[in-house]
């Protein structure tokens, strides 16, 4: 078997077995970035030291000194996630020249961990966007069908994961970033629960809503990732204090008995007739694998695009107003300071993140501030209720992660609404904090990969880990690559 | 503008100055003497090298994000307590939003509805009023970050502006008065009185050459005309850095806005809040530059902080360290100390040191009044002189009571006291060695009375005028009595003198 078939904790195994060599798996990788990103761009940068950090590795194991857990597993990081010394770009022209002077904690905590940093992956512009097409670094395509969109804004990380240029990834998610390219692409992605995973060196979208988490082929190879970076961090004051769950041990606890809820709300009006079989088959998996299946309501989560897309540009339009040419950014001439503000932002940022300071900025404003963000906070509270009050009768919600299969590239540049309904399934996880998994189910008839959305209460990233994991036990949909050369999919 | 009051300029000339009453508010930044930042572990110390106390989070980089210092929320906790503030139990943040070059992360983070301090009040002296003193109510505390610095290099020709991020992030309390101040000088003593008490709970040293204590007042009048009371429109006028510039520019702004007033008329319904900046040089208060459209600073909670708890038992801890206030040493000074209150607002007004220093040797000598004498002449000139600090004055506290002893038992005279305590700072030696360098001994009986009789023999003419009647001449005698043996006593020569002259 080809390096590039195998999982993530057979490669770990094979490098600590001596099996295989930290410089060989990186140059392996290294390889398929070189002949196939040009087709994906999946990749803004890579880095130019992956393979003196290799040899360093091999060099340790040779002398018998102890090494991390993912000691020489390759990891492509979205390139919203600061690491030192590398360019970290968030997708905007903003930033294209920014070097951060600092690691975020989760990359402290893979590099603690050996695990060697291959390259920055390609993403919407500061998060904001569901398929990539909002980079100021070109779109990604998506390698199932390079005519479509990975999905956004993680599409770089989900496109190198589906196009096996890493074996795994991070991502971030704020309200699906995760999911929805994972489910694009025929990965797997979770967005953990709110605090789980630091968000220190996370390029800020919306404090409240964003959550870095793995994005990878395997729930199991998830597992391990989440084992390295979830954890408190006293540099984020959101982070939470809540003992970590052994993410790798419950893998395997048997699922009967445990109670699924499923949404039928979520089964109407806009979900594609195709993605709706291959779930409910997927469903009759799960009734196999011993789940209870129940009906639940979430009366609110129909309000929850609107109230995400009041509060995360809110959030946004604070974030973002550092970017501005005095410091570090692209700076634009101007004749006195405002029109150097002006020119900076105005040529920085895409459209698309223009868009949303100036919804965010309105929506903050004296005298709009009760109408939409209060209005928007007060949603939010519901929302999180109806979760509660679901999780009191089931253990986890399944549903589809998305409405449809990936999209054509630019088919719904022009109608940002369309774009935004990409969400509808996803939105909500961020809102109530609780976490949400993307898996694979059967493809569509023209091969077009979906994603089912399992979301666990607060904390129990474990439990939805292990019903991914036994899913994938019972299926294969999760190992099967798109075919080489990419094709196009019409 | 058209005046919405209906008063004719012949009845508004008609009314005097006088008349008016001032409504002034204060808005006062407090630096707080914490090691490091309110959201970073950078340093706070003043006057190190342009950026040099930075990092990621107080430069606003992309993806950092702020955590508080817990040292800050314990000393406004302290401050509040002090100012009679309500302690909220739950305090949260805010995102105050604006663009400016010196503001990284372009927006604030302060405190909008839920400051950590609610409503409290501080006694201030105010001899004209009956009571001697008056409340003032302070509204709110909040924290908040200061912003940095920038630094425009106007003799350059490309008019350059540098900014120096030292200052970004040094937490700043924000404490605001009710408009319960009705002249500059309660002004000023609101000043003196908070700028003491945060000095005695070592919350800030309000240094106000490093810009730790800042000052915004709101001023307006409210003036009778008839059966009617006018108000004028409030004037903010901002950054004042010295308690003489808060004096002086509240003064003319009242003077202004009254001879504004009589002119056009005026009134708080015609006009919109101004701001006002002190023009030193000129004495003036000038019209700020406001941009055309007022600030909406689009406040709202700041995600990247939890709320606050503050727990009864951590306010309580902190009320039971609380040190005596100024007030309090003030009163005990005058009640068990038997000072004259003019006196004991010396001694206290010179920080907790002084007080310390005084309590001692008041102790230690068993007469305050003498303590006091010594130490709120003597000693406050010493230090004011040599720009010294009560802990870096030479004599101890110790060596002071048995100087203050010697000088009760009568040993010594106050002018050979001055002279010892001279030597003693001068040298730092004990009082017992001062007088032994200074040759200081007792002078036997027989020695004073061949002295005294040596002054007569020689000084025949002030004895006849001595004898006329002109008692003040004898103190020519004591002169000359010193200058032949210095350690002759004053008291005893006197006493002699006046003896033999008469008999």
């Amino acid at each position: 078997m080809t390096l590039s078939a195998l999982d993530a904790d057979v490669i770990v195994d094979q490098l600590n077995a001596g099996e295989l060599t930290a410089t060989d798996c990186v140059q392996h990788f290294l390889n398929r970035i070189e002949s196939h990103n040009p087709d994906l761009n999946a990749f803004i940068s890579v880095s130019q030291s992956a393979l003196e950090q290799a040899e360093s590795i091999d060099q340790r194991r040779k002398a018998g000194q102890t090494l991390g857990c993912l000691a020489g597993l390759p990891i492509a990081i979205k390139d919203g996630i600061c690491v030192a010394g590398q360019p970290t770009t968030a997708g905007s022209r903003m930033l294209e020249n920014f070097t951060p002077p600092y690691d975020a904690t989760i990359v402290q905590r893979l590099k603690s961990a050996d695990a060697i940093i291959i390259g920055k992956t390609n993403m919407d512009e500061f998060a904001m966007g569901s398929s990539t097409e909002n980079s100021f670094f070109g779109p990604t395509n998506n390698p199932w069908a390079t005519d479509r969109v990975p999905g956004g804004s993680s599409g770089g990380s989900a496109a190198c994961i589906a196009g096996r240029l890493a074996p795994v990834a991070i991502g971030s998610d704020t309200g699906g970033s995760i999911r929805q390219p994972a489910s694009f692409c025929g990965i797997t992605g979770l967005k953990p629960t709110y605090g789980r995973v630091s968000r220190y060196g996370l390029i800020a979208f919306a404090s409240s809503l964003d959550q870095i988490g793995p994005m990878t082929r395997t729930a199991k190879e998830s597992a391990l990732l989440m084992s390295v970076i979830a954890g408190f961090d006293p540099r984020d004051s959101t982070s939470s204090k809540e003992q970590v769950s052994d993410f790798l041990t419950t893998l395997e606890t048997p699922l009967k008995g445990i109670r699924i809820g499923v949404c039928r709300d979520h089964f109407d009006e806009g979900l594609d007739l195709e993605v709706k079989t291959k779930i409910n088959d997927a469903i009759s998996v799960f009734k196999q694998l011993g789940a209870d299946i129940k009906e639940i309501e979430l009366p609110h989560t129909q309000s929850a695009v609107a109230a995400y897309y009041v509060i995360a540009p809110c959030e946004a339009s604070s974030n973002l107003a550092r970017y501005d040419g005095v410091r570090y950014t692209f700076r634009a001439q101007g004749e006195d300071l405002e029109e150097m503000y002006r020119n900076t932002r105005g040529q920085g940022f895409g459209d698309e993140v223009k868009q949303r300071i100036m919804l965010g900025t309105y929506a903050l404003s004296s005298g709009y501030y009760e109408a939409y963000y209060l209005k928007a906070s007060k949603v939010r509270r519901m929302i999180k209720q109806d979760y509660e009050e679901a999780f009191q009768n089931v253990d986890l919600i399944l549903g589809p992660t998305t409405p449809t299969p990936a999209f054509k590239l630019g088919q719904h540049t022009q109608d940002p609404l369309a774009m935004y309904l990409a969400d509808i399934y996803t939105v909500s996880a961020n809102l109530a904090g609780i976490p949400a998994i993307s898996i694979p189910v059967s493809p569509s008839s023209t091969g077009l990969p979906i994603g089912l959305q399992l979301q666990g209460r607060a904390f129990e990233e474990n439990t939805l880990l292990r019903a991914a994991h036994q899913f994938q036990n019972t299926t294969l949909w999760h190992t099967t690559s798109p075919s080489e050369p990419w094709r196009t999919q019409t | 503008m058209n005046p919405t009051s209906s008063s004719q300029p012949n009845d508004r000339h008609a009314v005097k100055f006088n008349d008016a009453k001032i409504i002034i508010g204060l808005e006062v930044h407090v630096q707080l003497d914490t090691d490091s930042k309110l959201f970073c572990g950078c340093s706070t110390r003043f006057g190190e090298d342009a950026n040099s106390q930075t990092c990621v989070v107080c430069t606003g980089m992309p993806g950092s994000l702020p955590v508080i210092n817990q040292r800050a929320l314990e000393l406004s906790i302290r401050a509040g307590l002090s100012l009679n503030c309500q302690i909220a139990r739950s305090t949260k943040w805010d995102r105050k939003n604006y663009f400016y070059p010196d503001l990284p992360k372009g927006y604030q983070i302060s405190q909008f509805d839920q400051p950590i301090c609610g409503p409290g009040h501080l006694e201030i002296d105010a001899s004209e009023s009956p009571s001697k003193s008056r409340r003032i109510r302070i509204e709110r505390a909040h924290l908040e970050e200061d912003a940095g610095k920038s630094i425009h290099d106007e003799s350059s020709r490309r008019q350059d502006s540098k900014i120096d991020l030292n200052r970004t992030g040094t937490p700043l309390l924000e404490i605001v008065t009710h408009p319960d101040i009705r002249t500059a000088a309660e002004a000023k003593a609101f000043l003196s009185e908070l700028k003491l008490i945060l000095n005695y709970i070592d919350v800030s040293d309000c240094n106000m050459q490093q810009g730790n204590l800042r000052c915004d007042a709101n001023i307006n009048l409210h003036i009778p005309l008839g059966e009617e009371q006018i108000a004028t429109p409030i004037v903010e006028i901002k950054n004042l850095n010295s308690f003489r510039a808060v004096e002086r520019s509240i003064t003319y702004e009242a003077q202004r806005q009254f001879e504004v007033w009589q002119e056009h008329g005026l009134t708080i319904a015609d006009a919109p809040k101004q701001t006002r900046g002190w023009n030193d040089p000129t004495q003036t208060t000038t019209l700020s530059r406001e941009k055309e459209d007022s600030a909406d600073y689009r406040y709202f909670p700041d995600p990247d902080l939890i709320a606050v708890k503050i727990e009864e038992s951590k306010i309580q801890q902190i009320q039971s360290q609380l040190v005596q206030l100024p007030s309090e040493l003030r009163k005990s000074l005058v009640e068990q100390y038997n000072l004259k209150p003019e006196d004991a607002a010396v001694i206290v007004s010179q920080g907790r040191g002084v007080v310390d220093y005084f309590l001692e040797v008041a102790d230690g000598c068993q007469d305050s009044r003498i303590a006091n004498n010594w130490i709120g002449q003597e000693v406050l000139r010493q230090l004011n002189e040599s720009n010294q600090t009560i802990q870096q004055y030479p004599v101890s506290p110790q060596q002071f009571t048995e100087l203050l002893k010697l000088v009760i038992a009568g040993t010594l005279d106050q002018t050979r006291g001055k002279e010892v305590l001279n030597e003693m700072v001068e040298h730092s030696i004990s009082s017992q060695q001062a007088i032994q360098q200074l040759g200081i001994k007792p002078v036997d009986n027989n020695e004073l009375v061949t002295l005294c009789e040596k002054l007569i023999d020689e000084n025949q003419e002030v004895v006849e005028q001595i004898q006329a009647g002109n008692q003040k001449a004898i103190g020519m005698l004591i002169g000359k009595a010193r200058k032949i043996n210095p350690n002759a006593n004053p008291g005893l020569i006197k006493a002699m003198l006046s003896e033999m002259i008469s008999s």
